[in-house]
């Protein structure tokens, strides 16, 4: 099962260089999307079979599979808009960049002591590598479906780590990281839709009536 | 009575739910404040034992950010009597249900002892203050409600990560895994290194961000500029101080696991940089709201300092957590009041305010007064505990850095402020209905005068409680 694990990790990472190297929206909702439901596999192939778990798992692929694209794929049709423009950063420079921060992680994790039984997976790596990528994405894009996307896969990063820790920690601090989620694009997806009322399109580097002179 | 601290404010979020009038609403919301106020009095005289395993445990960390919460929501709250009366044109619904769940889940983190769930309530305080931003419906408050909220939540997602770094080292070491601070505190020497310094980093780019510590404050002059004049005083006076209590927490873990020298480096560099930055930006502000933002990362910067600094200085940390907390609620109600009067946040139509309202203005220009570290206030008395430990310890280049940044600050924002309250009003000025009345300059004089007691004289069970606070953060050789 453990291999299985692993392959579906490796099949993470590579949704992460999709959604970094693609401009098309609905693209990178759908990448996104699989990203979540494969997420929400996983921890049925590292733990036993429980209701409690069963319930969990449903919770998370119906939020990380439909509800959320679902919101993310209104946004965006009614806002007319298909594909991120001009991002601040290059499509080739944020794939390599993606590429060293991968690297990078694989190397920070070899650095940390790991339990016996977690010793030969891509837990921590293949976390802090979606992490970095969520980052770099929330950075390097103008457009607020874009950012929500980056935050999304941020918290996917988060929840791989989570992963490890679902055993012996209770309940609580699984059930904050989903709330958050939920929460937080619920939040987000009503504020991206006053976003596109006032400026009648989702483009944040047109939010620069702040900016300092 | 620990369980009264969250349930009156929910209580209280779905009263105001219910009530239909726009007028009532605000004086609901004053009546759960001053019971929320009147059990934060009651419970800290009398302090109850940890309960629940340890969950909840009132210290005294906790108990100087719970009393600075909860008088500032207070005074808070009996603004927006008057306040909200000049705001009729939309519904102020959301608004007092966002502060009452606000409150709500800042007591939470203030009582609690299980990082996991000061996590949770930290994060709803980010979420229930997000459409409160948006208050005036408008192209720039969108934009500013943007920027806070996904700085915000990315900051609150990397500390989860650092927390779930430490529950792993826990794991890794092969005690009981938990988050529980004492707990942690217990096992500490057992713990990886590696692990706990790795959470420490992103505890602290977390909770840093959520504080507005530079670089990581780009959200605050638009969060705050655009918010109305009572949540500005929420959150440079209330959230900062949830989030620095947060801090305080894993301060707290870093010096049972010895790592506190890197973690003090770490605050010192920030801190002084968030005052340089700061100092920097409020040069020529011609946004009086946007300018008391920048003083927010200075003050930010100075409880950073101050903590980075360690010794006597932590004693300032922990005032200025008051001081701070009150004074800027001074100076956001009194400038929503000139903000009302004249209809405009930029020094160019504002000036001449004591003339056009002598109250507000002389308030706002005893807040600048205050906040600017000068005596008889209470930020004189923090700011000047660190300046001389700082030199004491021998620390001169930090001390002198801090000086320096006091001083041009105190330049940068006379030259706002000054021109604001002084000299005539401008002809074209626009003349609306605020007037000045008791329910909206009341609360700011009175935290004004609070800000001055507490710079004369400080009660006996506050100072113990803030000697508690001061020796729980003690360093052990």
């Amino acid at each position: 099962m453990i291999t299985i694990a692993d392959q579906l990790l490796v099949l993470v990472l590579l949704i992460n260089f999709v959604v970094l190297g693609t401009s098309r929206l609905i693209f990178s909702i759908r990448a996104v999307a699989v990203q979540g439901v494969i997420l929400g596999i996983l921890p049925a192939l590292i733990h036993p079979f429980s209701w409690h778990l069963v319930g969990i798992i449903s919770m998370i692929l119906v939020t990380k599979g439909a509800v959320i694209p679902l919101l993310l794929n209104r946004a965006m049709r009614s806002a007319g808009i298909k594909r991120e423009v001009e991002p601040f950063l290059g499509y080739v420079p944020t794939l390599l960049l993606g590429a060293v921060f991968t690297a990078l992680s694989f190397g920070f994790a070899g650095k940390l002591p790991m339990l016996a039984e977690h010793q030969n997976y891509m837990f921590v790596p293949a976390s802090i590598a979606t992490l970095m990528t969520g980052f770099l994405i929330l950075t390097t894009r103008r457009k607020a479906i874009s950012q929500v996307l980056g935050y999304l896969v941020l918290e996917n990063g988060i929840f791989i780590f989570g992963l490890l820790l679902a055993e012996a920690m209770p309940i609580m601090v699984e059930a904050g990281a989903l709330l958050d989620l939920l929460v937080g694009t619920f939040v987000m997806g009503i504020v991206i839709n006053h976003i596109s009322r006032e400026f009648s399109s989702l483009d944040t580097s047109r939010l620069t009536s702040l900016k300092e002179e | 009575m620990l369980a009264a601290l969250i349930m009156l404010p929910l209580i209280g979020a779905v009263v105001t739910w219910l009530i239909p009038s726009d007028r009532l609403r605000p004086i609901a919301l004053s009546v759960f404040a001053c019971g929320h106020l009147g059990v934060t009095l009651r419970l800290l005289i009398a302090t109850p034992p940890p309960s629940a395993g340890g969950w909840f445990n009132l210290d005294a960390l906790g108990k100087i950010v719970l009393l600075s919460t909860s008088v500032l929501f207070f005074f808070c709250a009996i603004y927006s009597i008057g306040y909200l009366a000049y705001r009729l044109e939309r519904s102020n619904r959301v608004l007092c249900i966002g502060l009452l769940i606000c409150l709500s889940a800042a007591s939470m983190v203030t009582i609690t002892h299980h990082l996991g769930l000061l996590w949770v309530a930290l994060e709803t305080t980010t979420i229930s203050m997000t459409p409160l931003i948006y208050f005036n419906r408008n192209a720039r408050s969108i934009e500013a409600t943007w920027k806070y909220l996904l700085i915000c939540s990315v900051g609150v997602a990397l500390a989860l990560i650092g927390l779930y770094f430490l529950a792993y080292a826990t794991i890794v070491a092969g005690v009981e895994p938990s988050l529980l601070l004492d707990d942690l505190i217990r096992d500490a020497d057992k713990l990886s290194s590696g692990w706990v310094h790795a959470a420490f980093v992103f505890l602290l780019v977390g909770f840093g961000s959520k504080m507005g510590l530079a670089p990581l404050h780009t959200w605050k002059p638009d969060a705050y500029g655009e918010s109305p004049g009572l949540v500005g005083a929420m959150l440079a006076g209330g959230l900062v101080n949830l989030a620095f209590l947060s801090l305080l927490r894993v301060y707290q873990l870093c010096l049972a696991t010895r790592e506190i020298a890197f973690f003090q480096n770490a605050l010192v560099v920030m801190g002084l940089f968030s005052m340089i930055m700061a100092a920097i930006f409020m040069a020529r502000q011609a946004d009086f709201k946007r300018m008391l933002a920048y003083s927010s990362v200075e003050h930010v910067g100075i409880m950073a300092v101050a903590l980075g600094l360690g010794g006597k200085a932590v004693f300032g940390a922990l005032f200025h957590i008051l001081a701070n907390g009150l004074t800027k609620g001074v100076l956001f109600l009194s400038s929503g009041n000139i903000h009302r009067s004249y209809n405009s946040k930029s020094t160019d139509h504002v000036r001449g305010a004591l003339r056009r309202l002598p109250w507000s203005g002389g308030i706002f220009l005893a807040g600048f007064i205050a906040i600017t570290g000068s005596p008889p206030f209470a930020p004189f008395i923090s700011e000047f505990t660190v300046v001389s430990s700082a030199f004491i310890d021998g620390r001169y280049m930090v001390g002198a850095l801090f000086l320096i940044s006091l001083g041009i600050i105190f330049i940068g924002m006379a030259l706002t402020v000054l021109p604001m309250v002084m000299g005539e009003v401008p002809e074209d000025s626009e003349v609306t209905s605020y007037r000045d009345t008791l329910w909206t300059v009341g609360p700011p004089l009175g935290l004004l005068l609070m800000v001055f007691l507490l710079g004369v004289w400080i009660p006996a069970p506050l100072m113990t409680i803030l000697q508690e606070g001061a020796a729980l953060l003690e360093v052990h050789p």
